[in-house]
């Protein structure tokens, strides 16, 4: 299973004028890994496939805002 | 102010889900061309949408139109609402 | 020829009027990486590919305007019933002066869509290159359009748009895959 986003640290200058992020992160979405889709893999049910964006769990990866506080509930 | 019922969106979503899966499966059968689950699958999920097409259509008219669906009297294609108002 | 059906592909909510977010959601709407542009590159570049990936471009090409038509919901339900007051705290009186609550084609800083922002090389792997890199700049666009939105209803349709570009880039990387394919060489999953 890869991780749907990685991190770094970009350098701090004494400089700045904001206050610094120290970790920056950057989506990286199921489709770099999976190569050609095998067939069979598992799929959502079709209520949860339209709500998910996709039918296949594999590609699953969804995107919530800072702003919507305690969202969740969509398909494992 | 007319207003369509609950129904409507009840059955808009089950012709939305059925669609969507039919979307999910175009799109891979057209780089999958020999997976037949997934064709049988596809052609399950056609006949299901054409079902509910069918029965949202009696209620609510015609889905589509150029003769992809059969027009009440009188002519109701053009009848509000249209998707976005909904 | 193409047949328009009478809804949405996904059920679009908005939650609050807040025509503010109608800003941001323009630049999917007429913007460079936008579902007009996405629509019209892909059916465009299906002329000068090979017959196997022409069916992808055209169902994939199709699919986009069904997302320009949610973009253009969304827009039309932030800004449906919107005061002047309210257009002009949300930083839109430019557009409104111009088009009134009219849709236009112009990306969030008001640019006009042009030609210029897609491509149509002729040769079907730069093509498909771009077209992958056109999924992942929307993907990003969506990421950066959700970040500025707290209306989860609105979130839910983007979301599900965001999603999609996954799916489609997906799609494109497999097209490349059957097009650089050793002739009789069995693929392996």
């Amino acid at each position: 299973m890869n991780t749907h986003f990685k991190t770094y640290h970009p350098y701090v200058s004494p400089f700045d004028p904001c206050k610094p992020i120290l970790e920056k992160a950057y989506s990286t979405p199921p489709n770099l890994y999976m190569g050609f889709q095998p067939p069979n893999l598992p799929q959502f049910t079709p209520s949860e496939a339209l709500k998910a964006g996709t039918l296949w769990k594999a590609f699953y990866d969804p995107w919530f805002s800072p702003l919507e506080p305690g969202k969740g509930g969509l398909p494992q | 102010m007319k207003q369509v019922p609950a129904e409507y969106y009840q059955i808009m979503e089950q012709l939305q889900t059925v669609d969507f899966v039919l979307v999910e499966l175009s799109l891979y059968l057209n780089t999958h061309n020999e997976d037949l689950e997934a064709i049988n699958q596809f052609n399950h999920y056609a006949k299901e949408r054409k079902r509910i097409k069918k029965q949202f259509e009696s209620q609510f008219g015609p889905l589509q139109q150029f003769g992809n669906s059969y027009s009440g009297y009188p002519w109701n294609w053009d009848d509000a609402p249209w998707p976005w108002q909904v | 020829m193409w047949i328009y059906e009478k809804k949405l592909q996904y059920p679009v909510r908005v939650g609050t009027c807040n025509p503010r977010l109608a800003k941001y959601l323009i630049e999917q709407y007429g913007g460079a990486d936008g579902e007009l542009s996405a629509a019209l590159r892909y059916l465009n570049q299906r002329y000068s590919i090979p017959d196997k990936v022409i069916g992808l471009l055209t169902d994939i090409g199709t699919e986009e305007f069904a997302h320009l038509e949610m973009i253009a919901t969304m827009i039309y339900k932030l800004t449906k019933d919107a005061t002047p007051e309210q257009i002009k705290a949300a930083g839109i009186e430019d557009h409104y002066v111009n088009h009134d609550k009219g849709l236009f084609y112009h990306n969030a800083a008001g640019t006009p869509w042009t030609a210029a922002f897609i491509q149509t090389k002729g040769d079907p792997i730069a093509d498909l290159y771009e077209d992958i890199a056109a999924e992942e700049k929307a993907r990003a666009t969506y990421q950066w359009i959700i970040n500025l939105s707290d209306d989860t209803d609105l979130n839910d349709g983007l979301r599900f748009l965001r999603e999609r570009e996954i799916v489609h880039s997906q799609r494109f990387r497999e097209a490349v895959e059957i097009l650089k394919d050793e002739q009789g060489k069995k693929k392996i999953f």
